[in-house]
């Protein structure tokens, strides 16, 4: 027998009160209004009164429209047929094709252990020399493209979606405009990885409840697959859409902002997703690469700044290119010592180095005098920023850190590098002045 | 003890309690599918207890049943805590993963101790003595240590030891002594025992002034910005700047008896490394694995926010277990700053008055306490037992001028600031020379500090004039100071961390290089004009960095040595 609840108490924003009893926290219910049926989550239990949180938002619910209570939490049906498929916010198809079948899965799992974690120790090689040479990517790694809005950094993400040696990619889109999401199609389809891809995608015209769900879709279903010994690449943008829903949440909520309206468990629910990128003993991995534009191109920003305190690095994406500074990939240690012994020597000096020329640039623009020394790091910059810098650049890593010594050995003597002896006397390249 | 829940808002349940029930008491949330969720008493209105619930609340339901335990949150204290990884309530997660697999299962909790390990226990005091809280019954011997099994240190009267088990091999959970208090009321004692966590753990004749200087062999900490066994420090620093890797540094290398890593709402793979990690090196002291000298309690920013307030706690109370015993230990928290923010999402769901940035008003007062546990003490048999607090901080947007590093900065001892110039320049560790300090007297003579401080501040002031007056308008005498800032910074202050002979160097090894960099520094170059004296330079910092990567006692540290010596008396101009 089916139990309906109707006596609404409350409507505000997206968040309808009703009482009922015997429901538990976090479970989900069924709302049947004018407008159809909609998915909604108990967000708070208080005596008889259940709050939830309507997936399709509550424009249109009346007082007595009738809820379901479905005594489990959100689910998404898993299996190999959702491959080449694209869902919403609420894992319903949006690609026009019937629904989806297979086993269905809880999403939110719980908190992996970390003694069942592997250390991660696979280079995820990607074809771009300031990934690889200067920020490895590295297997089960979560890590954030910092961008502002005009940046292409869509395109960077669906090039390392599309050159990063995964066997399975899931995109999630959160907020994003209707042409972005044919974008990625667009580029899965000529990548021809569009049968190993998953899309769930939620538009800036979606509800915004269905934002919030987004990724928890993608990274339970990514987790059963890196269970089954599979390498996941996780990609997600925008993740400032992401917090952006979940403060429009809680303000609803009326919860106490802590900075700049943001809710103060902010952290916790970005890193209770990030934290799902995974490498798991005697199984698979799951990596997450996600996408986080910066309001105001301020680093300082609640969600880029918390962001960065839970990934393991960033690349920045300013001007078309990634960043030298600030980029970091901070498992790369765990990778660069073991692809050939200049690799590290040649991340620290190229980039120490490039450092100094911005001085220089900063006092010749001052109209300073240029030392010897200045005009040498003047002409490195230029060759680094022409001939490794540049996004263009698809160069295999032995290949760009040879490019970089070449470099190094145009512009300077081999200790003004400030690279160990011995590491130069191996690869200073000759028959060079 | 009893109660039903009434409402539940994310980590927060309040219920209606029958009976009596005790602030900051254990509670167990029971769910319909009979789980017990394990929660503590934060709030008392009337007939209503707020609880915070250490798991996910997910399928909790109002009317469902909560279990009040009369005490408060505690561990467990005894023989087997040492190379434990553990959450934040104590549970060993090799075990849990044992029993439940890849995730942690809420509801399922495992005792922090093994009850069937069996230890070889030897009696120290003999049936008649007179004992008293936290004095040693007798030892057993752990790794590397002698634990001592002591007196209850909740036991406040004095006692004469009734019985005690003669040496032979025991359980935690067996009976090694029987003692009567002045009354003739026999109690029994077991290896274990526990302690709230919440509440310091200190029994001891009195504190002392922390003054033994703490290795880490980390130069620019132990030479420029020393720490003391006993003494408190902050690294507070933007994200990405190395704050994570210096506590890691720190963990491996630091010259101390017990390390206690607390991993509080942080990444999960870092704790991976350590784990994996640890038990392959070996500590060079001892011999022994490095594992056998530390404990993991592991929080991870995944983890339920509730414990992760706990966590800090717990680890506390381990590290002052410890302490008592005589030894030196170190509690690395990795981050406050996430433990702060965990008050602070308590803080709202409680509906409390929001202080500054949403924090509640209690911040700096727990700040305080919790740094406050760390101390020398001196034990009641005369030994001295410490514990050194180092925390890192998080502040947002790498702003110092947030509450958790300014309540912190007040009540520390040393303050190590990272600075993110300094990390984008991969300048590690990206200590702030400048603006970083030390209340505690280190291995080097504070003269000499002194003397590389003022170098380094005049250097800064050079550089600063140099961007307005440019090089050519700077006399060749601030032009060398700031050469001479920049080698000692280059080779004495900065450290390869991934580098096995640079990453630590012991404190002997700082005194001899501080030396030669000072004789460097000394140098009257002469007059020499500005490119020859960016040669001569580079030079030094070039010789001193190749010196830096070679291992004492070797035959290339012999050369480069030689080499700097000759340097040094040639004035830095090479031989005609």
């Amino acid at each position: 027998m089916r139990k309906y609840f109707n006596s609404i108490r409350r409507i505000a924003g997206n968040v309808v009160t009703v009482d009922a009893r015997g429901v538990g926290y976090d479970e989900l219910a069924v709302i049947s209004t004018s407008r159809g049926d909609s998915l909604a989550q108990v967000i708070g239990l208080d005596g008889p009164e259940v709050s939830l949180q309507v997936f399709a938002g509550a424009h249109g619910v009346s007082n007595n429209d009738r809820i379901r209570f479905l005594h489990r939490p959100m689910q998404v049906p898993f299996s190999e047929a959702l491959f080449g498929r694209v869902f919403d916010g609420s894992a319903r198809p949006r690609d026009g094709r019937g629904p989806a079948y297979g086993d269905p899965l809880d999403i939110g799992s719980p908190v992996i252990n970390p003694v069942r974690r592997r250390m991660p120790d696979q280079m995820i090689a990607t074809g771009i020399p300031m990934i690889d040479v200067f920020n490895s990517l590295v297997e089960s790694q979560k890590l954030p493209i910092f961008s502002v809005a005009g940046e292409p950094y869509n395109e960077l993400l669906a090039r390392i979606g599309l050159q990063a040696d995964a066997d399975i990619i899931i995109l999630g889109g959160m907020g994003l405009r209707h042409d972005d999401y044919l974008t990625f199609r667009h580029a899965f389809e000529e990548g021809g990885v569009l049968g190993r891809a998953i899309m769930f995608v939620h538009t800036a015209a979606d509800p915004v409840v269905e934002c919030l769900m987004v990724p928890d879709l993608c990274l339970a279903v990514g987790e059963q697959f890196a269970l089954r010994g599979e390498r996941v690449l996780v990609l997600l943008t925008d993740m400032t859409a992401f917090a952006d829903a979940l403060k429009e949440i809680a303000i609803t909520m009326e919860q106490i902002p802590s900075n700049r309206g943001y809710p103060g468990d902010l952290y916790t629910q970005m890193a209770k997703r990030y934290e799902k990128a995974v490498d798991f003993d005697q199984a698979g991995s799951m990596t997450v690469l996600a996408c986080v534009t910066m309001p105001g191109d301020d680093v300082t920003h609640p969600v880029p700044d918390n962001t960065g305190y839970i990934t393991e690095g960033q690349f920045y994406l300013r001007n078309g290119r990634i960043e030298p500074f600030g980029s970091l990939s901070r498992l790369k240690q765990q990778v660069n010592g073991k692809t050939r012994d200049d690799h590290r020597s040649i991340m620290d000096a190229c980039i120490q180095l490039y450092a100094l020329c911005r001085e220089s640039r900063e006092k010749r623009d001052m109209g300073f005098e240029m030392s010897a020394w200045d005009r040498k790091l003047l002409k490195y910059g230029l060759f680094f920023e022409r001939r490794i810098m540049d996004l263009s650049i698809n160069l295999p890593l032995f290949e760009a850190l040879d490019r970089c010594w070449q470099i190094l050995a145009e512009c300077f003597d081999p200790a003004e590098t400030g690279i160990r002896r011995a590491i130069v006397e191996r690869h200073w390249p000759t028959g060079l002045k | 003890m009893k109660g039903k829940i009434s409402s539940v808002y994310g980590s927060l349940v309040i219920a209606e309690m029958e009976d009596r029930v005790v602030q900051n008491s254990v509670g167990y949330c029971v769910r319909s599918d009979g789980t017990r969720l394990l929660s503590e008493v934060i709030r008392v209105r009337g007939q209503l207890a707020d609880l915070q619930v250490f798991e996910e609340t997910r399928g909790l339901r109002t009317g469902d049943g909560v279990e009040f335990q009369a005490e408060m949150l505690s561990v467990v204290l005894g023989p087997g805590l040492l190379g434990q990884i553990y959450d934040g309530l104590q549970n060993p997660l090799p075990e849990l993963a044992e029993r439940v697999g890849y995730f942690l299962k809420p509801g399922m909790y495992v005792n922090g101790l093994s009850t069937a390990a069996k230890w070889a226990f030897t009696p120290d005091v003999q049936a008649g003595d007179a004992v008293a809280s936290g004095d040693t019954l007798g030892t057993v011997p752990e790794g590397i240590f002698t634990h001592r099994i002591m007196v209850p240190f909740g036991w406040r009267e004095r006692f004469t030891v009734e019985r005690i088990a003669p040496a032979g091999s025991y359980t935690i959970q067996d009976e090694i002594a029987v003692l009567a208090n002045a009354a003739g009321q026999r109690r029994s004692v077991t290896m274990q025992q526990t302690w709230p966590v919440k509440i310091p753990l200190n029994v001891s004749r009195r504190r002392l002034m922390p003054t033994e200087p703490l290795v880490t062999r980390v130069r620019i900490i132990d030479s420029m910005f020393p720490i003391v066994r006993g003494g408190t420090y902050c690294i507070p620093g933007p994200f990405g700047a190395g704050k994570t890797v210096l506590q890691q540094i720190t963990s491996r290398h630091a010259e101390i008896d017990v390390v206690v890593i607390a991993a509080c709402g942080e990444r999960a793979g870092e704790v991976v490394e350590t784990l994996r990690d640890f038990p392959e090196i070996i500590d060079p002291r001892t011999g022994r694995s490095l594992m056998e000298r530390t404990i993991i309690i592991c929080n991870t920013s995944a983890m339920p926010v509730a414990s992760r307030e706990a966590s800090v706690y717990t680890a506390a109370t381990l590290a002052e277990y410890y302490r008592q015993m005589g030894l030196n230990v170190l509690l690395l928290a990795d981050s406050t700053s996430r433990w702060a923010q965990a008050m602070r999402e308590l803080s709202g769901r409680l509906e409390e008055i929001p202080g500054e940035e949403a924090f509640p008003a209690y911040l700096e007062s727990r700040i305080a306490a919790f740094y406050e546990r760390a101390g020398a003490i001196e034990l009641a048999d005369g030994r001295i037992g410490s514990l050194t607090i180092g925390g890192t901080v998080s502040p947002a947007g790498g702003n110092f001028e947030e509450p958790v590093t300014q309540g912190t900065l007040k009540v520390v001892g040393a303050f190590l600031g990272l600075s993110r110039a300094r990390s984008d320049a991969r300048r590690y560790p990206a200590i702030d020379p400048l603006d970083s300090w030390s209340k505690y007297r280190g291995i080097i003579e504070p003269a000499k500090v002194a003397r590389m401080r003022r170098l380094l501040t005049q250097g800064h002031e050079v550089r600063q004039m140099m961007t307005v007056v440019g090089e050519e308008g700077t006399s060749a005498e601030d032009f060398t100071v700031a050469l001479k800032a920049d080698f000692f910074d280059n080779c004495v202050l900065q450290q390869n961390a991934f580098d096995a002979v640079d990453g630590a160097t012991p404190a002997e090894r700082q005194r001899f290089m501080f030396d030669k960099a000072l004789q460097i520094v000394d140098l009257e170059l002469g007059r020499l004009d500005k490119s020859h004296l960016r040669e001569v330079m580079v030079r030094a910092a070039d010789l001193f960095r190749n010196w830096n990567y070679a291992a004492s006692g070797t035959e290339e540290y012999d050369r480069w040595l030689r080499e700097i010596d000759r340097f040094t008396a040639d004035r830095g101009r090479p031989m005609p």
